[in-house]
């Protein structure tokens, strides 16, 4: 089991959260063509190492969080909301 | 080489088992080959046999970093089916269960093809459509299926989950010819058939860099020392993404994730069949006992990018859950030993085997949950793909520009998502 | 052999008898017994047989390390097949029957095999059962299958019940600071020092009593012991086994809570399931004794030397009358004097030339330099030829009579637990056995897990791990230092095979699954010779004790034949579980009915009291249909859909998905999500919508509805409903994080009814407050409205349409849910109105050519449907850079129409293949997705899709194949749009 601290209801089973992916795709504009996003939706760095992620609290508030984790150890090494107007109603919160 | 048959099984039960002898060589590398295959899994063994056989190719070498059939070709749960919708993979996996049904044969190795029949549970008028449109599809394009209603279903196998299942059981929908392969001994049997054409099997040999020359590659470096190739084939799997980024070349349209497998204590026969259970939206599951006598299953991915061999706990929860809801009688029947594979997961869930950017490099890769079933079709189309340097036209839209050409191959009608092509 | 039970040893209940069965004879033992302590007690010797050569197997261990002693427990439902007798516990009534043998395991027929085992090798069954022998001709698999049914039927153990599990699994979750596995000296001391540090410790013991292998201590009390640590407010779970570590610290365990007795409360599980969070790990989870491979050393009567201490001490089991310990190191002398004490006659061979140990030699003999060669006998030992070990080359010196060899060939710990995290055990070339890796994460070894034999220092080991732990999670810095691993006086010599040249008996490596010494000699002639493929090809390690015995046996034949050491070779990397696991304790009450959660609509019960029939729609159940007396569903749904065109019917539509989105930019973010302009939607109104996935193919549909300037409430489809909420969320908080929209689910706060047919007006004239808002002025179609349902209900109205006729969707607050269906029905009753179910409305969409999840397979474009005036070429949204790209915009896509049979009377259903005439192969050119009978058109239709469209195809004949179905029917291609194509109807 992940155990992985949500930065707004403390630390929960993975099964709690759905796995989001690949939290370094930086999306292209909606206006840019078609090739951006080819290249951002298909093709991925598929790291094997510690590599950031989106997870989502899925069965818990809900917010998408921005997880660094090893990919070979599992091992959780930060996590953030992904929005940063959350860090700060997080840090609010504590 | 002793050939395999019962005479010779009975001549050395009486000489003491002395007329045996290796069953694949293990040479030292040579400093160059033509075709140099990386993976020493089912499709890398594959591959160099059919390099060998079919295009008379007999300089090949096979790089295996562990110990052959070590990855994914021994961790599956060894169904072979043939159930692909979508043109190429429809070609594709019929031509690999054709291949399969004469593998013993052909590699004069058992490698104790059963076709005992793929049954899906049907739970909803809609999934019979959908299926219908899958095996309708499979039948006219010249390939087996049926569909079984409930009293059939019954007769089939009378201890499922009839009465008391959360989604109502209405049928099956069946392919007679599918069913289970021994997966250990069709890895070993392409090995001892390749070796037996001059390949080497070249074990406890891990790419360590790739060295490449006016655009092509020239010599791996591997921990047994530099080898230089021809060609160079990919077929490593789970592992793609690594030795892709080793050879500079970027980004692919794969993700490697965890998918577990299970075995529990072996029992005297139960079920004759590979069943599978997937109510549309929540589960999905699949059965099959072993010849030993062990029942076999696995379900979802971890759902979590993962290179770890093992598997975490809720996934465990959930294949026992799927166990007992359709067979409820399997509630004291004990898990043996549960374990994971690193899938190479694609955006589409569809294979590729194409060319690359590198001139003499060759892609085998994104078998999702394929990959076993795959092994001989995934050989036979590599070798003819490096031997004749141009796709068959069978695989000729399995490449990585298909995205951008907007060509799909997405059998679940998933979308980009790698995660949820199981 | 002959065991028996004697006076004055072990610590079983003598006043209190428990009667069993076995093998449908009557015997008795005591409470405290295991099942084997009681049937070695009543001199049972034969309790299995061998999976491939069928050989009788006698009870060879006291622990879960068990490979002989497996039968069946229990019968009809209640049957638990392949159940360690060393590892139950007697309980009254227990019925035992043996497995794996025909007629019984005392005659089976089936040790024919063991005559013919010279031809059964490892992997044989490679070799051969490919065609007709004995050259294997022919082709296909139809041959091997032949001979697979015979194979798998002498395959398997015990039989599995063929009836559900009558029994109750229970889930259950704990969090702790400290979890100890094992209840030996080191795993105490452990829990007593870390308890002390005021840390909240569970200790974790599988067996029914704690001490491990202090239960075979006379001067043990294993109640007093419990109850200090009771006392100490330590947690302790006994017949609770730790099967597996995963990350984080998390493990899984199985608590027996009931399945040794049949007599406790009926309300409690057979199994608990625990999933513990524990902050850190200390794993004192013992050594298992190995065996000696040597000629014949699996008759009934072999065992383990510690086995026969413990049913001694602990149960009072004598095991046998004149006993042959073979040994390598110093462990075996205090349970040699022991067994002499008890009456036994006792010889020890002890492989070692000299050793320095103080025991009363008149007690028992001891002979050094001598190692056991061959067992005597085939069902139970008569006697043992020993050998001389001077020189490598053994050879038989003398034949001693016995009755039982006890073997200790070496300790291995119990390092599973830290190989499930990947840690890889290290060789110890001193004690001869795998240590325990160093762990990276906070697990922690001890005792003679850690390699450390005596009880003192496993003590010390233990108090050593609980401040590791306490030092690891930064709660204290105190020094501390384990024990050095062993702890022998005399060193241990290497002795794992007694190599017997020329000979037909066997040399066991595994017990249960029949492996040889000649077998790993064969496998390595065949090249199989790293650890995986040694144990692939001979099937080594892989029975049901996984190798817990035999695993380094093997290691060392094959490092003997490579001419490498032990840990050049490897070792094989050990799995969860630790011991095996019931299915039906992962399963936990997610059984039957329960596998997963049922969704309902706040509807659901009237629908039902109003005679609905259900229908699964993914996690919900929604109105199939409704039938009346002695309707069938195809009578119900053409009349249901009649009754609509023709005046009014009602459904429950709840199950779509409903968003609230809210904020200044909501305008701006629904924008981005629909293909279609929403920029100017004005307040008050809503506009049907699709959503495209990132890759441009059609995501969902729905409606967008637009309450004020900042504010929208989106519906989608059922089946999509969780995937667009998640989708919002991400698109808002990942990647616009500059957009202010908030986004709710408030698909459980709203209860919906869909009201449609031309009766409508009228019916809902009757149900509503102020009936002028839902007049044609006041709510054209596409408008939506707040109003009061009669006795002042709030509501929202809309005038949607998905049927084609003047339509609404009222929307309701969830509790108001069947007082609305009681206004509404009341109403439209007075109409010759109807409730109509998922057919019914299926019926009517698909006349009206509306798109459903049968059209939308994630495979098609907006075009593909016909919807593609729906996508904006004047604004950016998701899908819009990719939608086009490639073939996805070419004319030669199957494109959205609709199908009449050419013969009006004839039928077809979804999933049926569309092909030219003449030409009924390959993919064909298109396909059927949805059909129905149409009431208004009085055939069967269907929607589907066909390459090039309409415009190719209309009003031309193509076949439908439905092979499956055994069908074949003309099909007529027309417009998607089969009743009103215009629409009137809607907008009356």
């Amino acid at each position: 089991m992940i155990r992985i601290k949500c930065p707004y209801c403390g630390e929960r089973d993975h099964s709690e959260f759905s796995y989001g992916g690949d939290a370094s795709i930086e999306y292209p504009s909606l206006e840019a063509p078609q090739e951006d996003w080819v290249k951002a939706i298909f093709f991925r760095e598929n790291i094997r190492g510690v590599q950031k992620e989106t997870w989502h609290h899925l069965n818990g508030c809900r917010m998408w969080l921005e997880v660094e984790r090893s990919t070979i150890t599992h091992e959780i090494k930060s996590v953030k909301p992904c929005h940063p107007d959350y860090t700060k109603i997080v840090e609010n919160k504590q | 080489m002793t050939r395999f048959n019962a005479w010779n099984v009975f001549k050395n039960g009486l000489n003491g088992q002395t007329g045996w002898s290796r069953q694949w060589r293990d040479p030292e590398p040579k400093e160059s080959y033509d075709v140099i295959i990386v993976g020493g899994g089912l499709h890398g063994l594959a591959t160099a046999y059919y390099l060998a056989k079919n295009h008379n190719k007999h300089n090949i070498a096979v790089l295996e970093k562990g110990w052959i059939g070590g990855g994914n070709a021994g961790r599956n749960t060894t169904i072979v089916r043939s159930n692909y919708m979508m043109p190429g993979n429809r070609e594709f996996y019929e031509h690999s269960l054709k291949l399969w049904e004469n593998l013993s044969h052909d590699l004069n190795y058992n490698v104790m093809f059963s076709q005992r029949a793929h049954v899906v549970l049907l739970h909803s008028p809609s999934s019979i459509d959908a299926y219908a449109r899958r095996y309708n599809t499979m039948k006219l394009t010249g390939s087996d299926g049926e569909l079984w209603d409930l009293k059939k279903l019954k007769k089939k196998i009378p201890h499922l989950n009839y009465d008391n299942g959360r989604f109502p059981i209405l049928g099956a929908i069946v392919q007679p010819r599918a069913g289970n392969a021994r997966h250990d001994s069709a890895a070993w049997g392409y090995a001892r058939a390749a070796d037996s054409l001059g390949v080497d099997i070249l074990q406890n040999c891990e790419v360590t860099g790739i060295t490449r020359k006016n655009g092509s590659i020239e010599s791996l470096q591997t921990s047994r020392g530099i080898i230089k190739g021809k060609k160079i084939g990919f077929a490593v799997a789970g592992h793609t993404s690594v030795l892709w980024q080793m050879a500079e070349l970027g980004k692919l349209p794969i993700e490697s994730h965890k998918l577990q497998a299970f075995v529990t204590e072996s029992i005297k026969p139960l079920l004759d069949c590979v069943l599978i259970f997937g109510p549309a939206g929540a589960a999905h599951f699949y059965i099959s006992q072993s010849d030993k006598g062990s029942m076999v299953f696995g379900g979802e991915l971890d759902w979590y990018k993962s290179y770890a061999q093992r598997g975490n706990l809720p996934t465990v929860k959930e294949n026992g859950e799927c166990a007992m809801a359709i067979m409820p009688c399997l509630g004291k029947l004990r898990l043996l030993r549960h374990w994971a594979g690193v899938m190479d997961m694609s955006m589409d869930g569809s294979f590729f085997m194409c060319k690359t950017p590198i001139d003499n490099l060759y892609l085998n890769a994104g078998w999702n949950y394929g990959g076993f079933k795959a092994s001989p079709a995934s050989g036979w189309y590599f070798a003819d793909l490096i031997a004749n340097e141009r796709p068959h036209k069978v695989i000729e839209n399995h490449n990585l520009e298909r995205f951008e050409k907007g060509i799909n191959l997405d059998e679940r009608g998933i979308g980009p998502d790698p995660k949820m092509h199981g | 052999m002959s065991s028996q039970r004697i006076d004055n040893f072990g610590k079983i209940n003598r006043d209190k008898e428990l009667r069993f069965k076995w093998e449908n004879k009557n015997y008795f033992g005591y409470d405290g017994d295991s099942l084997a302590s009681a049937m070695l007690a009543n001199n049972i010797k034969i309790v299995g047989r061998s999976f491939k050569y069928h050989r009788p197997r006698g009870i060879m261990s006291c622990g879960v390390e068990e490979s002989g002693g497996l039968v069946t427990i229990g019968v009809g439902d209640k049957k638990d097949p392949n159940v360690r007798v060393t590892s139950q516990e007697l309980f009254e009534g227990l019925v035992a029957s043996g497995q794996n043998a025909f007629p019984n395991v005392n005659f089976d027929l089936g040790s024919v095999n063991n005559y013919l085992s010279r031809f059964f090798a490892a992997g044989f069954y490679y070799k051969t059962f490919m065609g007709i022998p004995p050259f294997e001709w022919g082709r296909g698999t139809s041959i091997w299958m032949f001979f697979e049914k015979f194979i798998r039927n002498a395959a398997g153990m015990g039989k599995n019940s063929r009836l559900p599990d009558p029994d109750v699994y229970e889930h259950a979750n704990d969090f702790c600071d400290i979890l100890i596995v094992g209840s030996g000296p080191a795993g105490i001391a452990a829990a007593k020092e870390a308890v002390d540090k005021k840390l909240d410790v569970i200790l974790v013991e599988q067996d029914n009593l704690i001490g491990g292998d202090q239960l075979s201590d006379n001067d043990f009390d294993t109640d007093t012991a419990f109850k200090e640590l009771q006392n100490l407010g330590v947690r302790v779970m006994k017949r609770t086994t730790a099967f597996g570590l995963y990350d984080n610290c998390v493990l899984g365990l199985i608590e027996r809570v009931t399945d040794y007795n049949t007599s406790i409360d009926k309300e409690l599980p057979r199994q608990r399931f625990w999933i513990v969070r524990a902050k850190h790990i200390i794993v004192g989870s013992g050594a298992f004794e190995r065996h000696i491979a040597f000629n014949n050393n699996d008759v009934p009567g072999s065992m383990t030397v510690n086995a026969s201490k413990h049913y001694l001490n602990r149960y009072g089991v004598l095991t046998g009358k004149e006993i042959v310990i073979a040994t390598n190191n110093d462990s075996v002398y205090l349970t040699a004097e022991i067994l002499a004490n008890a009456g036994a006659k006792v010889t020890v061979l002890d492989k070692r030339e000299k050793i320095d140990l103080k025991f009363n030699r008149n007690n028992f003999e001891v002979r050094n330099g001598v190692v056991p060669y061959k067992i005597n006998g085939s069902r139970e030992i008569k006697s043992l030829d020993i050998a001389d070990s001077v020189n490598s080359k053994y050879k038989k010196i003398d034949t001693i009579q016995c009755d039982q060899v006890l073997m200790s060939g070496g300790w291995s710990p119990a390092v599973h637990l830290l190989s499930h995290r990947g840690v890889r055990p290290e060789w110890d070339s001193e004690n001869l056995c795998f240590l325990p890796g160093e762990a990276k994460e906070n697990i922690t070894m001890v005792g003679s897990a850690r390699g450390i034999w005596g009880k003192e220092d496993c003590i010390k080991s233990g108090t050593a791990g609980a401040l590791d732990a306490l030092n690891r999670l930064g709660i204290s810095k105190t020094n501390y230092f384990f024990p050095k691993e062993g702890g022998w006086k005399n060193a241990i010599e290497p002795l794992y095979e007694v190599k017997f040249n020329k000979s037909r008996s066997k040399s066991f490596v595994d017990f249960q699954h029949d492996v040889t010494c000649d077998d790993v000699r064969l496998a390595h002639r065949e090249g199989f010779i790293s650890v995986e493929h040694l144990k692939r090809y001979t099937t080594l390690g892989m029975a049901n004790d996984q190798g817990k015995m035999g695993n380094i046996i093997g290691l060392s034949l094959m490092a003997d034949l490579l001419e490498k050491e032990i840990p050049e070779v490897g070792t094989t990397t050990f799995r969860p579980p630790f011991t095996p696991v019931a299915i039906g304790a992962l399963a936990g009450r997610s059984v039957g009915k329960h596998f997963m959660p049922l969704r309902t609509t706040p509807m659901h019960q009237w629908n039902l009291d109003h005679g609905a029939t259900m229908i699964e729609a993914g996690l919900y159940q929604r109105p199939w249909y409704f039938p009346k007396t002695n309707e069938t569903i195809s009578e119900a749904y053409i009349r249901e859909a009649t009754t609509v065109r023709k005046s009014v019917g009602i459904c429950d539509v709840t199950s779509l998905g409903k968003i609230a989105i809210q904020g200044p930019d909501s305008t701006e973010f629904i924008n981005r999500i629909y293909t279609n302009p929403f920029a100017k939607l004005p307040i008050n109104k809503t506009r049907y919508g699709i959503m495209l996935r990132d890759d441009g193919l059609v995501l969902d549909d729905g409606t967008c509805w637009r309450l004020s300037d900042t504010e929208y409430f989106m519906t989608t489809s059922t089946a999509q409903a969780g995937r667009v909420m998640s989708w919002l969320e991400e698109l808002l908080q990942v990647r616009w994080t500059d957009l202010k929209v908030n986004v709710t689910s408030v698909s459980e706060q709203w209860a919906v009814a869909a009201i449609s047919g031309p009766k409508t007006r009228e019916v809902l004239n009757q149900c509503l407050e102020d009936p002028s808002v839902i007049s044609n002025e006041n709510l054209p179609f596409m408008g939506f409205t707040s109003s009061e349902l009669i006795g002042g209900i709030p509501c929202r109205i809309a005038r949607i349409s998905f049927s084609g006729e003047l339509g609404y969707e009222i929307y309701i607050l969830a509790d108001y849910a069947n007082k609305m269906m009681d206004i509404l029905w009341n109403a439209a009753k007075k109409f010759n109105g109807c409730l109509y179910g998922l057919e019914a409305l299926g019926a009517l969409r698909v006349e009206k050519g509306h798109v459903t999840g049968a059209e939308l397979d994630g495979r098609t474009t907006i075009d593909d449907v016909g919807l593609g005036k729906m996508a904006s070429n004047k604004k950016s949204y998701i899908g819009s850079a990719m939608r086009k790209r490639g073939v996805l915009s070419s004319e030669d896509r199957e494109k959205l129409v609709g199908f009449f049979p050419a013969n009006k009377k004839d039928t077809f259903d979804a999933g049926t293949i569309i092909c030219e005439k003449n030409n009924i192969k390959g993919y064909g050119i298109g396909r059927v997705t949805s059909v129905t009978h149409s009431p208004e058109l009085g055939h069967w239709i269907g929607l589907g899709f066909i390459k090039g469209g309409m415009e190719r195809w209309q009003n031309t004949t193509v076949v439908g194949s439905d092979l499956v179905r055994n069908k074949e029917m003309e099909i007529r291609v027309v417009s998607p749009h089969m009743v009103d194509p215009d629409g009137k109807r809607m907008y009356a």
